[in-house]
């Protein structure tokens, strides 16, 4: 990316009367079903497939809710027991001092979720009305979103690894709360709500590009 | 571009851009014209690389579950998990479920991806026609990448380690290592893996 391209006109396999598999390239007349190579099923490039994007999409907007408003983990020391939600655990690290540690469980476990919701919303919703110069721009927001989504995993595992490790008799010992399962559900949803959306969709349209 | 056979074009996955397909050199990569995504990776005598790279992982898998993995102690008292105590730590209660997602994302999901890298370039590295639903067995490790998040655990525990760091002492086990190692050689084998190649070797008879 980012190297000079000539202003060309390129054709696509849909233009030529093809299908070309998402999985592995190859290139196949309109109406075959299935990749011959690689045996993957073969997806023409049309709206269909957002409605699964937008299903899956609901589904992880929906258990992000409880996820943040029941209880990460439980904490039992001498002095008592405490519960922390996400934000909880995050201002309680805050105010330990802990602010790079903090800044990672916000930036994995509020940021990276919100700005996910937020850009495969605007990426399905301007499918069809980009400005053929801004698709670039649409790509490479839809390989942010598809390579940083499964980082979100990481606050599970930490509470995970709390949980197991942290269990010092009546000194302190740490539970995991429920939020822990609806978080890892709407990461995973979320997950497969970018991987149904086509990235070909971004594309339709006069099919031009300029140097950039 | 009408007039090419349909067997040496290339669709790109992200732009449906056609491209004509040729046999590149060593060193040689092609990228889509229009969107820039690397479409062709050939890498000489990568296929031996990425099974050699597996097997290694498999073995750090395997002393990364059996080893210690964490050791944490406070006023006398010491507690030891596992990684598979790591993942049970959602065993009891409603929870449970969570408990056996999080041993396939860190340990059963990598674990089966390797196998099948092995099953796939195995015979194809020994120069043999590819063992059957060889096509099967790649694709599954191809569409499970997103799901296997061995690097994911190890950052979590990176942040675990912090959290822990003002109420007690936390020592590394061999596991924990094991682990570090399993991440690097997965990246490797990542770098070595080229699926257009791989693609094209299953496909001859
Ligand atoms: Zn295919
Ligand atoms: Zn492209």
């Amino acid at each position: 990316m980012g190297r000079n391209r000539a202003e060309v006109t390129i054709q696509t396999a849909r233009d030529a009367g093809l299908v070309g598999c998402t999985r592995c390239g190859k290139v196949w007349p309109q109406q075959t079903h299935e990749c011959g190579r690689c045996g993957a099923t073969l997806k023409r490039v049309d709206n269909a497939g957002l409605q699964a994007v937008w299903a899956w999409w609901l589904a992880g907007l929906i258990f992000y809710i409880p996820a943040n408003l029941y209880p990460m983990l439980r904490t039992s020391t001498l002095a008592g027991s405490q519960q922390n939600t996400i934000i909880g655990g995050v201002v309680e690290l805050v105010t330990h001092h802990s602010y790079f540690v903090a800044a990672v469980v916000f930036v994995a476990s509020v940021v990276i979720p919100v700005s996910k919701f937020i850009a495969i919303a605007y990426l399905a919703l301007a499918v069809g009305n980009e400005r053929r110069a801004g698709s670039h721009r649409h790509l490479h927001l839809f390989e942010v979103v598809e390579f940083i989504g499964r980082w979100s995993m990481v606050d599970v595992f930490v509470v995970a690894i709390l949980s197991a490790l942290v269990q010092l008799g009546a000194v302190v010992s740490i539970h995991p709360g429920p939020a822990a399962a609806a978080f890892a559900l709407s990461v995973a949803l979320t997950m497969l709500s970018a991987q149904s959306f086509d990235p070909r969709l971004i594309w339709r349209g006069p099919a031009r590009t300029t140097g950039s | 571009m009408h007039e090419t056979p349909i067997d040496q074009l290339i669709a790109c996955p992200k732009c449906d851009a056609l491209h004509q397909a040729r046999h590149l050199g060593e060193n040689e990569r092609a990228a889509c014209a229009r969107c820039g995504t690397l479409l062709i990776t050939p890498r000489a005598r990568s296929f031996l690389h990425v099974i050699a790279l597996s097997f290694t992982a498999m073995i750090l898998m395997i002393a990364a579950i059996f080893f210690p993995f964490l050791k944490i102690s406070a006023q006398g008292f010491s507690h030891a998990s596992s990684v598979f105590e790591v993942a049970m730590a959602f065993s009891d209660g409603l929870l449970a479920p969570l408990s056996l997602v999080v041993l396939m994302l860190i340990v059963g999901l990598p674990v089966v991806r390797f196998g099948a890298l092995i099953y796939t370039l195995w015979p194809l590295a020994n120069a043999r026609p590819a063992w059957p639903h060889a096509r099967r067995v790649f694709r599954l490790a191809e569409e499970l990448e997103p799901w296997a998040m061995a690097e994911i655990f190890i950052i979590g525990t990176a942040v675990a380690l912090v959290k822990i760091g003002g109420l007690a002492s936390v020592s590394l086990g061999p596991a924990f290592w094991a682990f570090c190692a399993l991440i690097i050689v997965n990246a490797l084998k990542n770098a070595f893996l080229s699926q257009w190649t791989i693609w094209d070797a299953i496909g001859q008879k």
